[in-house]
């Protein structure tokens, strides 16, 4: 199996990093320690696992859990068409995690999208501002404090309008 | 001189050049933009009611089809383009988020553009058939043939 | 605000917006832009004018009913946005779906997929000024979106392709339905290419503009008919099969250049294939027919067939008329797993038995119903703009605790910014059209 085989070779590589690594419903999931996010990512790319895509960056709020903010990181090999999860932990005071836009280009607006929706700083970003939401919209609405319905209208509503 | 002219009211002459030279803005944003090419193009054919002149700038155009959803970051925008058209102008809220914010009722949609600015027609449907557009424009244009009878436009509220 | 083009601009250039209100931005992009004349030294990308919470709302809907955010994703291809969420979600599940399903299922999206790129093209044509192409293939959409109707009721926003398989039996005469949409569609696509081909305009405006090398493309995490066009075949379908792409012929073309004319070809060949997959597809099912309804039961509308059953009289069986959710009941196992709990019950049992009702409301009633195990996924499939893929963590709950979509579209109108660099102007209307950017998806 692909999937099994990038997990050993991250393991034999960063030994320290991974926290816990496995399969999970056939996909590979490593958790890493976050401060060795650049190192995972460099070797998952040039090293044997030849990840040669970063398919996509996300990040899960979990707000009852120790490390609160969970970086989802999934890569993809075009040789072998393996893909990996890497997983890490992030706390709920000040969340920050190493950039990948040195590595990978579409980090930038994935990570300007996770700034902007739940509020991780990526140290080293070239242009760490808000993606799909506007300036002056307070809080991180993908956050699970965030109330779904609270609004933050750019205009006020017209006066003659329904409901004024 | 038989059947060389008619009579007729100055009012019901200009609802009816009105009516059937309608430059239209499509402001399209979202999944309502495809209804709204379907209806644009052969098969449904908007052109057959007069409205097949799509101006891509608002100073030119009387309609503006509000096509899709608007989040709270495009309002801004959606109430420029508005204030840009020169009266008289009319309002079409095309499809459910236009018209209340449809399935989208969450921190970034407004919640119809009624909110925002006036609305003369608003179609239902997620999206709208084609076929719905066609009779809301045939509803519109009777709205405007039976403006009220002072011939000058009587400012709407801003 | 001073956005970041602002700050750097040089004290000589001429700075210009384009959108979001702009016929070519298709409503929802904005671009500023740092001119020397009609050169472009730099500029900036804003998106988000269509951020409609998707992610956030799903949350607090429950998986049988967020089905129909995911429709609204990839406006132009729902069917296969449907498919991407409902693989995820079996994925979790472990659910193994019927043959017949997977075939409808791989029809439906291969439907798609042409209107898609049907929509691309012509967008993209009508821009740089071609409209009768655009006319042209707004046309044989209306074709295929009538076969997609006749069978989903609906001609976009379907919610057909439903946890566990479809959601109805194809609608009678279906395979001479989508014969006849695929020749039409085969001659709209030929004339496209006599129009377009070797028009010196739209060559002009295409060839070699917009190029995307292929080293360029994986750091943008291109996928799709885009990363296609640089050479590499990359291909979901092909890379990870699901449903029954491995049962089926089809090619992956691939470009060289890289260019938006290398962009525009892909598609129209991917069309092509997707017009074979269409009748291979097509094929297995007029072989493969499913169960016969039985000829003894009396066709009612829904407030009849409830009445009846309240009389405790019902003549014979009950079919409901028009077909609801699955169709007739016998026709459900060819349709749906069968898994109770997972998917709805039948709907003839829904009204007439009082069991029946009692597991309608099972299913449907909110801390109930669907509640896959507690974990996490990924699954992609290969949507019109490349690998639609859906994230989703279950806490073990009757709803998502977190759903995120893998949009390819931000990811390729990511390198735009790179892509239009040191241009014209007017070269930004072809290469963004090139990259089919959807709003829905792009902003979620």
């Amino acid at each position: 199996m692909e999937e099994e085989k990038t997990l050993d070779a991250l393991r034999d590589a960063c030994p320290g990093a991974i926290l816990e690594a496995g399969l999970s419903l056939g996909d590979a999931v490593a958790v890493i320690r976050p401060e060795d996010l650049p190192a995972v990512a460099a070797f998952l790319r040039d090293g044997p696992p030849r990840m040669a895509m970063l398919l996509d960056l996300t990040c899960v709020d979990r707000p009852d859990e120790s490390g609160r903010f969970e970086m989802v990181y999934h890569f993809l090999s075009l040789e072998t068409y393996a893909r990996v999860r890497i997983k890490a932990r992030l706390p709920a005071v000040n969340p920050e995690i190493a950039s990948l836009t040195g590595l990978w280009k579409n980090a930038d607006w994935l990570e300007r999208e996770v700034f902007d929706l739940f509020g991780i700083c990526f140290a080293d970003h070239p242009n760490l501002s808000r993606l799909l939401l506007y300036d002056g919209f307070e809080g991180h609405p993908l956050r699970k404090d965030y109330p779904l319905r609270r609004r933050q209208p750019r205009i006020p509503p017209r006066q003659d309008g329904p409901g004024s | 001189m038989s059947g060389n002219f008619i009579t007729t009211s100055f009012n019901a002459m200009l609802g009816w050049g009105r009516k059937y030279s309608l430059f239209h803005y499509p402001f399209v944003t979202a999944c309502c933009g495809m209804e709204y090419m379907s209806a644009a193009c052969s098969h449904f054919d908007i052109d057959r009611f007069g409205a097949g002149w799509t101006r891509f700038s608002p100073r030119q155009s009387d309609l503006l089809l509000v096509v899709g959803t608007i989040s709270q970051k495009l309002a801004p925008v959606l109430k420029t383009v508005y204030d840009q058209m020169t009266e008289p102008k009319w309002v079409i809220a095309f499809g459910a988020c236009a018209a209340s914010g449809g399935i989208y009722d969450n921190y970034a949609v407004v919640q119809g553009i009624d909110r925002i600015i006036p609305v003369d027609i608003y179609i239902p449907g997620c999206p709208p058939r084609p076929e719905m557009v066609l009779d809301a424009l045939l509803k519109l244009q009777d709205k405007i043939q039976h403006l009220e009878p002072d011939w000058r436009w009587k400012k709407k509220k801003p | 605000m001073t956005t970041r083009l602002e700050r750097q601009a040089g004290p000589e250039s001429l700075l210009l917006n384009m959108g979001p209100s702009h016929p070519a931005m298709h409503g929802t992009i904005r671009i500023m832009l740092e001119l020397d004349g009609e050169r472009i030294l730099a500029s900036e990308v804003e998106i988000g004018f269509l951020h409609r919470g998707f992610e956030k709302t799903c949350e607090s809907k429950t998986f049988f009913n967020l089905l129909i955010y995911t429709d609204r994703l990839n406006y132009v291809s729902p069917l296969i946005n449907n498919l991407g969420y409902v693989l995820a979600v079996e994925k979790l599940l472990g659910l193994e779906i019927p043959e017949r399903a997977r075939y409808i299922r791989v029809l439906m999206s291969e439907l798609s997929r042409v209107s898609d790129h049907l929509t691309c093209l012509a967008a993209m044509a009508m821009e740089s000024g071609a409209f009768t192409v655009f006319l042209y293939m707004m046309k044989a959409r209306e074709f295929l979106w009538d076969v997609i109707e006749r069978t989903t009721g609906a001609r976009m926003t379907t919610s057909y392709i439903r946890i566990g398989g479809v959601r109805a039996e194809l609608a009678d005469g279906f395979a001479a339905d989508t014969r006849t949409a695929v020749k039409e569609t085969r001659k709209v696509l030929k004339d496209v290419r006599g129009l377009l081909d070797r028009n010196p305009i739209f060559l002009a405006r295409t060839r070699d503009v917009g190029v995307m090398s292929r080293e360029n493309a994986l750091a943008y995490g291109w996928t799709g008919p885009c990363l296609r066009s640089t050479g590499l075949a990359y291909d979901v379908r092909k890379a990870r099969p699901y449903l029954v792409y491995d049962r089926l012929a089809f090619d992956v073309p691939v470009g060289e250049r890289g260019d938006n004319f290398d962009r525009y070809k892909v598609r129209m060949l991917e069309m092509e294939q997707s017009l074979r997959l269409i009748e291979q597809c097509g094929d297995w099912l007029e072989r493969h027919p499913g169960p016969a309804v039985p000829a003894d039961g009396r066709a009612m509308v829904p407030a009849e067939a409830i009445r009846e059953a309240r009389r405790r009289k019902p003549e014979g069986r009950i079919i409901l008329s028009p077909n609801l959710e699955g169709s007739e009941k016998e026709r459900l196992e060819s349709l749906y797993a069968c898994a109770p709990g997972v998917v709805p019950p039948a709907k003839e049992d829904a009204y007439a038995s009082m069991a029946g009702l009692i597991g309608h409301f099972q299913y449907f009633m909110t801390g109930h119903g669907l509640r896959p195990p507690k974990g996490e996924v990924y699954a992609s499939v290969e949507g019109g703009n490349g690998e639609l893929g859906y994230y989703i963590v279950s806490d073990g709950g009757d709803r998502p605790y977190r759903l995120h979509l893998r949009a390819p579209c931000l990811h390729i109108v990511s390198a735009l910014e790179e892509l239009i660099r040191g241009r014209l102007l007017a070269d930004i209307i072809p290469t963004f059209g090139s990259m089919n950017m959807i709003g829905g998806e792009l902003d979620r």
